[in-house]
């Protein structure tokens, strides 16, 4: 198993799953692939389809419609991976709490179906592109 | 190596032999990584960024290969676990024999056509394993694909035709290699089309309309995860190494084996290499439509043109025609 944690930390390829986000995380996760934060150097690369992820950037607090799309994303990536929780929202449903809408956080969303799920959570509104680096980087050596 | 040898083929030593058979396939296998490490060095480089560590294809294959396998429930999943080590063996086969041809010249008539047939194999194995995936984004990405390979490949054979022409009616690759057909103006042409059109089967902007993240989700490699995602992967870095080296061979005057012949090879393939990621990286995507349209329309057009003054130049014996 030792090999492949090895190989999974040189080489994180993430899936942008947006649960309901006021899109300016989203923003900032767009903002790590350009020309001045450059994650390709660490091998981070931002892949179309979840089967070929290995790490979910989640945003947002998950509403009603997004909770079902969430899950089955996270069914359909395979393991081992690990979900972000980028951004307030994601982390703890920020101000959004008592919405009548939210069903969230995220971490409650996926615990439902796999309580051992490697989650990390980088909070912020919006978090710094470079505190997502951070966020990645400790979350890859505890594990 | 087939029985109708052509003469030339120099016999090599029952050692070398042995070692070159054991060397071959690893061998293809680490140029791959190393080339589609330049490709993505060289992309970073253009857009003003540092790039990916030289070891970062093979951290992603090893990873790909530690990872779950996932096959979707309806998915035909005999020919969807097969495609890909079918694509992989397609394009290592056409790099033994381009190598073979290059180091001991065991070449026989009609390995050009072979090579034609090999070089189609991995695009097969792509339609083929995304139509067996079930999801309704490879579907789009394989129609697509079959509609891109008919699209490249009749431009890619004429251009083919015209430099049989200019070689004097040879269907022998390691003959064809004697010649530098670029330096005519039919030659060059045919150079450009085909170059396009390896772009083309790479799956390379402005041409990669089968595996557009951004419309479906990496396409025809949707449904792909795991250890078959890895041999994807493969396919396309060993396609990195055979397909630029075959453009050489056919169009460049080919590799040598010693000294400067070798160095002025490596220098033409690292030329056709660069040329491919530069031609990558200042192109948008085209659409399907606009893509038959160039191939078969403005391509046909050049090449026919091309292959006019070919037969003129060889009948009247003027070379640079």
């Amino acid at each position: 198993m030792s090999w492949q944690i090895e190989a999974l930390k040189k080489s994180v390829w993430v899936f942008h799953v947006n649960t309901g986000a006021c899109n300016n995380c989203d923003i900032e996760i767009v903002n790590l692939l350009t020309p001045k934060f450059d994650v390709e150097r660490f091998g981070i690369k931002l892949v179309g389809s979840p089967r070929h992820a290995d790490a979910l950037l989640v945003t947002g607090a998950v509403t009603a419609q997004a909770a079902p799309r969430l899950r089955e994303v996270y069914r359909q990536t395979p393991k081992p991976c690990v979900v972000f929780c980028i951004g307030a929202c994601a982390c703890g449903t920020g101000i959004f709490e008592t919405g009548y809408h939210i069903v969230g956080p995220v971490d409650k969303i996926i615990k439902e179906i796999d309580p051992d799920a490697i989650i990390a959570y980088v909070p912020g509104c919006p978090p710094k592109p470079e505190a997502m680096i951070s966020g990645i980087v400790k979350a890859l050596s505890a594990i | 190596m087939g029985a109708v040898l052509e003469g030339k083929g120099k016999e090599m030593s029952t050692p070398l032999n042995i070692l070159f058979w054991i060397v071959v396939v690893p061998g293809t296998i680490v140029l791959g990584l190393v080339a589609s490490w330049i490709a993505r060095k060289v992309s970073a480089l253009v857009q003003w960024r540092v790039g990916p560590p030289l070891l970062q294809p093979l951290y992603d294959v090893m990873k790909l290969m530690g990872k779950e396998i996932l096959v979707p429930q309806e998915a035909q999943r005999t020919v969807f676990m097969m495609a890909p080590l079918v694509g992989l063996a397609g394009v290592l086969l056409l790099s033994i024999m381009l190598w073979r041809i290059t180091v001991a010249q065991t070449a026989f008539v009609g390995d050009i056509i072979v090579a034609i047939y090999l070089m189609v194999l991995p695009s097969l194995a792509l339609i083929l394993g995304s139509s067996a995936s079930a999801s309704p984004h490879a579907a789009v990405g394989t129609s697509r694909e079959m509609k891109l390979v008919m699209g490249y490949e009749l431009p890619l054979v004429l251009a083919f035709i015209v430099v049989v022409i200019k070689t004097g009616g040879r269907l022998n690759l390691a003959a064809i290699a004697q010649h530098t057909t670029v330096l005519s103006i039919s030659g060059m042409l045919a150079f450009l089309v085909a170059l396009l059109c390896v772009q083309a089967k790479l799956g390379f902007v402005p041409f990669d309309i089968a595996e557009s993240e951004t419309e479906v989700a990496s396409g025809i490699i949707i449904e792909y995860s795991g250890a078959l995602l890895a041999g994807w992967k493969l396919m396309q870095t060993t396609m990195l190494v055979a397909l630029p080296l075959f453009l050489v061979m056919v169009f460049l005057g080919g590799f040598g084996t010693t000294g400067w012949a070798l160095a002025a090879g490596i220098g033409k393939y690292v030329l056709v290499l660069v040329l491919i990621i530069l031609i990558k990286n200042t192109n948008p995507r085209v659409r399907i439509d606009q893509a038959m349209k160039f191939f078969w329309v403005y391509c046909g057009i050049a090449l026919v043109v091309a292959i006019i003054l070919a037969a003129i130049g060889s009948s009247c014996g003027i070379n640079w025609l």
